[in-house]
């Protein structure tokens, strides 16, 4: 037999029927909704009269719109308030399982799906959401979907896909101390661009990849979109096997062992051809930070932002126009740039691991008086979990506060908004201009690098202070 | 329910020659309380069209009386970022029917082809061509056939083949609808489910 990619095993059995040479009726086998991208599919679907084809296989909550603070209260806004109530409704109406506002269970779609156990190795997955791709570090095919295309999966349980390219990015080697997984996934779209990988769906796969927990490889999985890949997964091994095992929704007993041999049949066969392959050596990595205004304008912590004759000619007008907004020069070194608010959280940084590095860093520390800092769990079984082992303690003491479960200022539809003109270092996945609120500045990194912004209030090389 | 048909569009054209031109941009976040799937076109490219107090700003392309038309021409990797349909109904619902750009992100050429939008892919030579031409005459038609997948700059008479699928091509011609294609595949995809359980 032709050796096969892990991409290839998980795609081609989700074929129902083969429309074209290019194009398919594809299965999915897990669908997540939250408030923001949903209401429009189900409006759709009522006009046609039709019911969720397999509502046990779709799962709800309410994230991207919700304050993290008095979330026992009404939602104050009233747009908001109406957008997360369209979403019970929805969902009582089709009956659809949702973990709302106050379940226990309720927290980012990204987040709550793994820690529950919904995610699991070989599946199709797909929400509303492009960081969907987080579910991919287990070993499943998740993407990103429109409006229409969650009505299709509602629907019908199936889209009309054509099959990406596949692509691996191997990183061999040892991680240098003070350097996480966020670091990593900056590192490769600085090489590789923001669009470095469109058009593929991307295995990571390497020593480097191998040695990380499944939160850290999340974090990697999460950020394949800002690479512009469809996707990413991890092939699942030993770690996502023990990460899964036991969690409420995972297969028990005889569905255990049955699902386990299935979940390793699913590595990349020796020999298997992706159409395009990437190496990376993991001693090259420091600390990561951004400059500009997409993720792939990204450098080492120590380095600086990039004189225009290194960019190319057609390139200068966008690069200018990204300075001038974050309001830096060419050639300046990042270190020592003033930060004013800092931002933990989100279905890239929002979970226990993220929470403790960051608390283990500023632990015995002050935060820095300039610094206005939000720290927002994932989910309530984050929060919970962080109450249980003492960080809120930490934080308290250190100056900072716990706030409650959202995607908050990572896409600032809630109240968590950053200033116009205020600069930000954000563990979350987007410095697109305005995107953390109109005029805000981003600078994205991994929560240590965040920490010791938020301890010194400046761009600060962790290591410095380990 | 059939969507609006795509067979030759001939228009003139808006050129925004920014790269990496994100869905945040097209459509920030803070409009995507709605519920329904109208009047985005007002917010399209809310903050780079408008000052903090909500007045027009005279430098961005789309205030500029100068440029009009249904075709807008941007610089490569338009529509990265997030999956929002937003950013398609924006464009759609300002009156846009195609986008011209060296390179699209691939779930924003997903969600324009479902919304009858055109994504036309141009080699950054053609592109370079288009904002040369339109450059020194804003009344430039382009014509966009979608049968021979041709788009020509009408004043030059330059033009250039681009790619589609087979399936989605054939949609735009005919206004056909992905959801009404599967929900007459119930039979296979029951038996799909049947065969991996």
């Amino acid at each position: 037999m032709t050796p096969k990619t892990i991409i290839d095993k998980i795609w081609d059995q989700h074929v129902v029927e083969a429309i074209d040479k290019d194009t398919s009726v594809f299965y999915i086998d897990r669908h997540f909704i939250h408030e923001v991208t949903s209401p429009q599919a189900f409006t759709g679907l009522n006009k046609r009269g039709k019911k969720v084809a397999r509502p046990h296989k779709t799962v709800a909550t309410a994230d991207h719109n919700v304050p993290t603070i008095n979330q026992h209260l009404t939602i104050q806004e009233e747009l908001s308030r109406v957008q997360v109530n369209t979403l019970a409704k929805n969902c009582a109406e089709h009956g659809i399982e949702l973990y709302g506002l106050n379940h226990p269970y309720n927290g980012i779609v990204h987040v709550i799906g793994p820690e529950l156990g919904i995610t699991q190795p070989g599946m199709t997955i797909v929400c509303g959401d492009s960081h969907t791709s987080t579910h991919g570090a287990f070993g499943a095919i998740a993407f990103g979907i429109g409006t229409s295309e969650v009505e299709m999966v509602l629907a019908s349980q199936c889209l009309i896909l054509s099959k990406p390219k596949r692509m691996r990015i191997n990183i061999e080697g040892t991680l240098q101390q003070g350097v996480k997984s966020k670091d990593i996934v900056l590192y490769i779209i600085s090489q590789i661009s923001a669009s470095g990988a469109t058009g593929y769906f991307v295995e990571f796969a390497g020593s480097a990849i191998r040695s990380l927990s499944m939160e850290a490889r999340m974090t990697i999985c999460n950020m394949s979109i800002e690479m512009g890949a469809r996707g990413g997964l991890i092939a699942p091994d030993e770690t996502t096997f023990d990460y899964i095992k036991g969690r409420e929704m995972a297969p028990k007993g005889h569905e255990w062992d049955k699902a386990l041999a299935y979940w390793k049949s699913l590595p990349s066969d020796p020999g298997a051809e992706f159409d395009k392959e990437l190496h990376f050596k993991a001693e090259d990595i420091e600390p990561m930070i951004t400059y500009g205004t997409n993720p792939g304008m990204g450098l080492g912590i120590s380095g600086s932002i990039p004189v225009l004759d290194h960019i190319d000619e057609s390139s200068r007008k966008s690069f200018l126009k990204s300075l001038e907004y974050m309001g830096f020069n060419p050639g300046e070194p990042m270190l020592g740039k003033t930060v004013d608010y800092v931002f933990i959280g989100s279905c890239t940084n929002g979970r226990i691991e993220d929470l403790r590095a960051f608390a283990g860093f500023v632990k015995g520390k002050k935060k820095a008086d300039n610094v206005t800092a939000w720290i927002v769990p994932g989910s309530k079984q984050v929060e919970a979990q962080a109450e249980k082992e003492g960080l809120r303690q930490i934080l308290e003491e250190a100056g900072f506060e716990l706030r409650q479960p959202g995607c908050s200022a990572c896409l600032a539809m809630n109240e968590d908004k950053i200033p116009t003109g205020k600069y930000a270092v954000s563990t979350s996945n987007r410095n697109f201009e305005g995107r953390q609120g109109p005029g805000a500045r981003t600078m994205l990194a991994s929560p240590i690098t965040a920490a010791a912004a938020a301890i010194t209030g400046k761009i600060t090389d962790p290591r410095t202070l380990l | 329910m059939p969507i609006e048909k795509f067979i030759t569009l001939t228009s003139t054209c808006v050129p925004l020659p920014i790269e990496n031109v994100d869905t945040d941009q097209i459509t920030p976040a803070r409009f995507l309380k709605a519920t329904t799937r109208e009047g985005f076109g007002s917010k399209l490219f809310y903050d780079w069209r408008y000052d903090p107090a909500g007045n027009p700003k005279p430098d961005f392309v789309l205030n500029n009386p100068t440029y009009s038309g249904k075709v807008l021409v941007a610089g490569k990797n338009f529509g990265s970022g997030s999956s929002r349909e937003h950013a398609a109904w924006s464009i759609t619902d300002y009156g846009f029917r195609a986008v011209v750009s060296s390179f699209f992100a691939d779930i924003f050429k997903s969600n324009a082809l479902n919304n009858g939008l055109l994504p036309v892919q141009v080699s950054e030579k053609f592109l370079a061509r288009i904002f040369d031409v339109v450059e020194s005459n804003a009344s430039t038609e382009l014509e966009i056939n979608l049968q021979d997948q041709v788009i020509t700059i009408l004043e030059t008479g330059e033009k250039e083949g681009f790619e589609i699928g087979a399936y989605k091509k054939n949609c735009l011609l005919n206004g056909f609808d992905d959801i009404d294609y599967l929900l007459s595949k119930k039979s296979e995809i029951e038996a799909w489910e049947k065969a991996n359980a």
